[in-house]
């Protein structure tokens, strides 16, 4: 029997860890625009109203019913997450929930004040003056942050748990839930994330803009859909760059392997070169481009300072390599190709106090959105996989938190099939927003038209 | 009551809020199912849509928060019920998206096959997910969860005469609560309709009680040890139930929907508080105790603490929305261009 167990655990935990990968690989994009699109709209309704600006309302109220749908994908998205983890990871859960699981209860109330002031906030457009309806969607900001650090602060524990003892039989005592949620992680990942939800937003809605603009439709409206995302993103990149530096010192310094991983090191050593793409065999990594000194000069700020390499544990308690170093490598190059566009802007601004409108800029705008996503999804599976083999870094290893449940390694095929409906269906309607905006609605608004007895809207 | 009680209540409390306000969505969902051709039923999807559109994902949320407070105060209990009930729970997760999704996008479809296609799925998926969470209720109240990780059968803890009656007992519910929540909103939007949801209310009511009775024999033969404790200690709560559906009855005929909303929910939430009681002290039933399962003092007082201080905020903030949307008529939006034409004094046209 318990043989048949560790059979059913072993194959779980790949379908297991792939679920869990692809849940909130979805998930994530979704929460970017809970946690910083809010304030994208609210500013554009904000200068609407304050310039008795026709465009700029019709684009707040496009982006407001956009974000509609976004907040809908991502609440039901989370929900399933919030399955998984006991679904997927029970022995992660039964252990440790007491001492990582309080930062979800504080998020719990957070996303209620989302989701009600959403609501409100979308029923009312156009029932309340512009003054009050703007008051109803300020508390979905703080919210929104707020609630990210709380979900992050729960990532970052699994990084650097803190807050609790383990006694002689292994049990779990002495826990100090706040001490958990403020570990040592929370910080550099909370900012890391929140700036990157910023990039990808800004980056992501500018993009859609750029390529209309493209396509020939270089109206006001247009224009400003493109230059008030940008911006935002453009000034959260240089930002991005300085918090990177600042994460990758804490990663060193709280998590040395996965750091070693992140830079493909084998051997432990001071004046350690900075190792662009290759690929890492027999422990080395071959055919990267290296930079002298760099790594001990961005990790301990000087030339000849010590980094430590993947030799110091046994290859069982290594991550992939390959996977955490490309991908990290991935991330860092995303972010500095996005910091051209932010130089493009800043040039044409001092020189000529315009934005830039060649098609070469805008092509790179375009891009952009696809790029950031790819960038925040890259960062996360080089913490995520450079973990690993431990779910809890050095107190439980993933393989022993996967359920032992038969059976269980179909869920990823049923995840994945559902998870592609619901990926054409929120395209689906986006698109529809883009192009139709009039007539279509936000699933939080009420039609406007007032209705007779039989549901039918009045002609005209 | 002690700590773990206490924190165990606050997270029934959230339970009882989800099966109210979840449930009635849930239920309206089912009604949508139920209303008819494309054309017959399109003033009832409409009045539907009004009445949960702004609300349900605030409803939704009820259940992230029972889910919450379960494992991080009762963290074997959550990895238990989790991994021996997963197919369930993952088919109600799916069936959340599925729903969630077809809700939200339905608006926005252009085209009639597309409207219907989401329009289904909204409406099976509202029958679907209430099911498995009955089912899951059902095979935990009937000790068919054990303790540890995936230590129960991954079948029959869900798939058993218990589990089937939870899981009818909770469409159900749903669609009773709807059928009394709508006859309201029917009256302020689309009088004829609170017509059309009286009668379904009344029909369903009937049914719900003569489903609760038989159950009643369903639990003798395959929970015994549930069976007696309901007849103890949960009778009183039982007796309650049948009492405020008996009076929602009244009520519905009468045609006083308000108090029969509060009835009805009375009634669902008597049930709910009949099934706690006849645990109790389990939190899973002839294994696990509530004292067993519960995480150490620190965190449970930390969870009481946050709950406080969270409900200042929340429960404002929930009787605002739920004020805004029973007053403020759903028919009388500005115009667009409403900011263009202000004259900047801050003063926006009031609306009319």
């Amino acid at each position: 029997m318990d043989q048949q167990l560790l059979a059913d655990a072993v194959d779980n935990l790949y379908p297991a860890r792939m679920q869990m990968a692809f849940s909130l690989g979805w998930h994530i994009i979704f929460s970017c625009f809970g946690i910083t699109f809010p304030a994208l709209v609210l500013f554009a309704e904000w200068r609407a109203y304050r310039r008795a600006d026709a465009d700029l309302e019709r684009l707040a109220h496009t982006w407001a019913k956009a974000m509609g749908v976004m907040f809908a994908a991502g609440a039901v998205s989370g929900t399933i997450l919030s399955f998984e983890m006991g679904i997927l990871w029970p022995g992660l859960m039964e252990r440790f929930g007491e001492v990582f699981g309080f930062p979800f209860i504080l998020e719990g109330f957070t996303f209620f004040i989302e989701a009600i002031f959403l609501g409100i906030y979308l029923f009312s457009w156009g029932r309340l003056s512009p003054r009050a309806h703007l008051l109803t969607g300020l508390p979905i900001i703080p919210a929104g942050i707020a609630g990210a650090l709380f979900v992050i602060s729960a990532n970052a524990w699994m990084n650097t748990p803190e807050g609790f003892e383990i006694d002689a039989g292994g049990r779990v005592v002495d826990v100090d839930v706040i001490d958990a949620m403020f570990n040592p992680s929370t910080a550099a990942q909370w900012l890391h994330m929140i700036i990157a939800a910023f990039m990808v937003v800004g980056f992501t809605v500018a993009s859609i803009y750029a390529v209309g603009m493209l396509r020939g439709r270089r109206t006001r409206y247009h224009r400003l859909g493109l230059v008030i995302p940008l911006t935002l993103a453009a000034i959260a990149t240089p930002v991005q760059i300085g918090v990177g530096d600042y994460i990758a010192n804490v990663v060193a310094e709280t998590q040395p392997v996965k750091l070693a991983a992140m830079e493909g090191l084998y051997r432990t050593g001071t004046g350690v070169p900075l190792s662009l793409g290759g690929i890492y065999t027999d422990d080395e990594l071959r055919y990267a481009l290296r930079i002298p000194w760099g790594l001990s000069l961005l990790v301990t700020h000087d030339p000849d300072g010590q980094v430590v390499g993947l030799e110091t544990v046994g290859p069982q308690l290594r991550p992939p390599v390959n996977v955490v170093h490309l991908s990290y490598n991935v991330m860092v190059g995303i972010g500095f190709a996005l910091m051209l566009i932010t130089l493009a802007m800043a040039w044409t601004w001092f020189r000529h106090r315009r934005l830039p409108g060649s098609r070469w800029f805008l092509r790179g705008v375009a891009l952009s959105g696809v790029a950031s996503i790819v960038a925040m999804e890259a960062g996360w599976v080089t913490t995520e996989v450079g973990r690993q083999p431990w779910v809890v870094y050095e107190k439980l290893k993933t393989a022993d938190a996967v359920s032992s449940a038969p059976g269980l390694y179909l869920g990823l095929w049923a995840v994945l099939a559902v998870y592609a409906v619901l990926t054409f269906l929120t395209v689906y309607t986006l698109r529809r927003l883009a192009h139709h905006h009039d007539d279509a609605v936000a699933p939080q608004e009420v039609a406007a038209e007032p209705l007779d007895s039989t549901g039918e809207r009045p002609a005209g | 009551m002690n700590l773990p009680d206490a924190v165990l209540t606050v997270m029934f409390l959230a339970l009882i809020a989800y099966a109210l306000f979840g449930g009635a969505d849930f239920g309206a969902g089912i009604w949508d199912l139920l209303a008819g051709g494309t054309a017959k039923g399109r003033p009832q999807r409409t009045l539907i849509e009004h009445s949960i559109g702004p609300v349900w994902e605030a409803n939704h949320v009820w259940l992230i928060f029972v889910l919450v407070v379960l494992w991080t105060g009762f963290p074997p209990a959550f990895a238990a019920i989790a991994s021996t009930l997963y197919i369930p729970l993952t088919l109600a997760g799916f069936g959340m998206i599925v729903r969630g999704g077809a809700f939200a996008f339905r608006k926005t479809a252009s085209t009639p096959g597309m409207q219907r296609f989401l329009g289904g799925s909204f409406a099976l998926s509202s029958v679907v997910t209430p099911f498995f969470l009955g089912a899951m209720v059902g095979g935990i109240a009937s000790g068919r969860v054990p303790p540890g990780v995936a230590a129960g059968s991954v079948l029959t803890s869900w798939i058993n005469p218990t589990s089937v009656l939870g899981g009818v007992l909770a469409v159900l519910s749903c669609a009773y609560l709807a059928a009394a929540f709508l006859c309201g909103d029917a009256r302020r939007e689309a009088p004829d309709l609170a017509e059309v949801f009286r009668r379904r209310a009344l029909i369903t009511a009937f049914v719900t009680g003569a489903v609760a009775i038989a159950g009643i024999f369903v639990l003798r033969g395959d929970a015994p040890v549930l069976f007696d404790q309901l007849l103890g200690r949960g009778l009183a709560p039982i007796v309650l139930s049948a009492a405020a559906g008996a009076v929602s009855i009244g009520l519905l005929l009468g045609r006083r929907y308000i108090w029969a909303r509060v009835a009805a929910g009375a009634a669902v939430t008597a049930v709910l508080c009949g099934w706690a009681a006849g645990q109790y002290p389990y939190v899973l039933p002839a294994h696990l105790t509530i004292d067993d399962a519960a995480a150490g003092r620190g965190t449970l007082t930390a969870v009481l603490v946050a709950v406080a201080v969270g409900s200042i905020l929340l429960i404002p903030a929930l009787i605002l929305m739920y004020r805004m949307f029973q007053t403020v008529p759903a028919a009388t939006p500005h115009p667009p261009g409403l900011y263009a034409d202000h004259d900047h004094t801050g003063r926006g046209t009031p609306p009319t």
